[in-house]
């Protein structure tokens, strides 16, 4: 399971961790390949923050292995922190230093030459497009500033695995498009991502692979179409408004499945231009009025509700 | 780099980076000043009179006020050691591998600074109002001394309470206690003076011991026996305050 040779930047197998009689962890397993986005998925309190925190050295689990750059979390503790960076879910800048000043903190930490942490800062700033606001302390910045200086702080000691515990929570559309830019950007340079979210497009935008963690288990892995085939297909739904249109419809169309209190009919199907004319020519054929139409296709959002314990009825009707 | 070497670059780092909140926000030394200063002046001018305590009453009471500014110093670095833990600063420093040390040596060492910084302003005030001091150099030296051993025990507990309280809010509560506690030591009028229950009180608790030392040291005639009480007290305080911190820096983790 855990096959660091083969390229495993995080490799983690059962995994638990409580606290007093609380269980947050409940065995989780992940293998996270060199060089790609991981999204960690989950509801609020599914344990995503424990498992960066595990991931990251900074709580050590109760039972379980953690190799993270090749390295044991529990026991190699420096050498992991050599390889990574992390961005927490609440930004941590210092509200009273300046952008530029943030920045020479962590060069100065991470021991860089003097010189080479202002290039280092600089280059940075020049980045993350905080140049005009270098000089000002980060007290004043916007959340989408801070989010950005928070993210350029991690990026001083140049990690090889980044980890992101909800980079995007709380900021605005545009701010969160900065922010997937640059996670892509570092993913392209080579940089494994490991990022946790409460969004699905957010996971469905930028993640290769996607865990869907709920109540301290991983409940679904995959690619974010291999998950969504784990939900009911795409279908046409179709609303009429008079019982006897539905009756005539439901017979032509046998494949379907028809609601007789709503008075729709739901026709399994890609949703595609051909097969949508192909059906509207069949009901014209048999003069059968339809109110409304809509195609469905399933999205993450279908996945998740179906395997997190938010349970729809169209889910377990199915 | 060595281990000890890394920690000690860490430590200045930390401590650039805490003298540069100090002086981005000098209120804070401002605050430990301003206190002592007032209380000077409502002791000195107006209710100094009324006690006979057989010196100089701005003699008498400026190692009082000395140890006052000391406890009206330390709010600001119970805050700050809270928020670093709250806002999740302290876990961008553990990934980095920063040591416990390098970053709660660096709030104590900031917490001296500005103490001694705030003393050397309330003597200075002292000074003009009357205060004279007739301590010869080995005796200056002792009084920085025993303050500098005072700051150490009081801004270890600082930093420990700091790190226990739950938000910055009730970590800035650190000072209140030490706020009032000169008031029930030698700081303001002899302990022998006061009722019962509050003599015994300010007969043993550690400001009074630490307060007549400075009080022996500044007048010229040092108490060996409140000297030795005092550092016993200092060296005691200081190690629950270190211990302390210790472990409730781990506990956050």
């Amino acid at each position: 399971m855990v096959d660091v040779m083969n390229g495993s930047a995080i490799a983690a197998s059962g995994l638990r961790k409580a606290y007093k009689d609380k269980v947050v962890l409940d065995g989780v397993d992940l293998d996270v390949r060199t060089g790609t986005v991981f999204a960690l998925l989950g509801p609020n309190g599914a344990g995503k923050t424990t498992t960066v925190n595990v991931l990251t050295t900074l709580l050590v689990p109760d039972a379980g292995k953690v190799v993270v750059a090749g390295h044991d979390v529990v026991t190699e503790t420096r050498a992991v922190r050599a390889a990574i960076g992390v961005t927490g879910q609440f930004a941590s800048v210092d509200d009273l230093l300046t952008g530029e000043e943030n920045l020479l903190l962590m060069a100065d930490l991470l021991h860089l030459p003097r010189a080479e942490g202002k290039r280092v800062a600089g280059r940075l700033l020049d980045r993350f497009d905080l140049v005009d606001a270098a000089g000002e302390p980060a007290v004043s910045y916007s959340g989408g500033m801070r989010r950005k200086l928070d993210l350029a702080m991690t990026l001083v000691g140049k990690p090889r695995i980044i980890f992101l515990d909800e980079p995007t929570t709380g900021l605005d559309p545009r701010s969160r498009r900065t922010v997937w830019e640059i996670i892509r950007e570092l993913v392209a340079g080579g940089t494994t991502i490991f990022l946790t979210t409460q969004y699905l497009e957010e996971a469905d935008e930028l993640a290769g692979r996607i865990a869907v963690l709920d109540k301290g288990r991983v409940v679904a892995e995959g690619t974010a179409d291999e998950l969504k085939r784990r939900v009911p297909g795409s279908h046409v739904r179709l609303r009429f408004t008079r019982r006897r249109d539905l009756d005539v419809a439901a017979q032509v169309l046998h494949e379907s499945t028809r609601d007789d209190e709503e008075l729709t009919l739901r026709v399994p199907g890609d949703g595609g231009v051909r097969s949508l004319r192909a059906l509207l020519e069949r009901l014209d054929a048999h003069s059968i009025d339809v109110e409304d139409l809509s195609v469905h296709t399933p999205d993450l959002d279908d996945v998740f509700l179906a395997l997190t314990s938010h349970r729809t009825t169209e889910v377990t009707a199915r | 780099m060595s281990v000890i070497s890394a920690s000690l670059a860490d430590s200045a780092t930390m401590l650039r980076r805490n003298l540069r909140h100090t002086t981005r926000n000098p209120l804070t030394v401002f605050n430990a000043v301003i206190m002592p200063i007032v209380l000077m002046f409502l002791m000195v001018y107006i209710l100094g009179d009324a006690f006979d305590v057989g010196v100089s009453y701005a003699d008498y009471a400026t190692p009082g006020l000395i140890m006052t500014t000391i406890c009206y110093g330390i709010g600001p670095t119970a805050t700050a050691v809270n928020s670093d833990m709250t806002t999740g600063f302290i876990n961008r420093l553990r990934v980095m591998h920063v040591s416990r040390a390098a970053v709660l040596n660096a709030h104590v060492i900031t917490t001296m600074l500005r103490s001694l910084v705030a003393i050397v302003f309330v003597i200075g005030v002292a000074l003009l109002m009357g205060f004279r001091p007739s301590a010869s150099f080995a005796q200056w030296l002792g009084v920085i001394g025993v303050v500098v051993l005072t700051i150490l025990a009081i801004g270890w507990l600082t930093v420990a309470f700091g790190l226990a309280a739950k938000t910055p809010e009730s970590a800035g509560l650190a000072a209140v206690p030490l706020m009032l506690l000169p008031f029930l030591s030698s700081a303001f009028v002899p302990a022998g003076t006061m009722g019962p229950g509050a003599r015994e009180f300010a007969q043993y608790q550690p400001f009074t011991s630490i307060i007549e030392t400075l009080r022996g040291l500044l007048t010229g005639a040092p108490s060996a026996g409140s000297a030795v009480t005092a550092i016993a007290w200092c060296a005691g305080l200081t190690a629950i305050g270190y211990l302390w911190a210790r472990v409730s820096f781990s506990k956050r983790g």
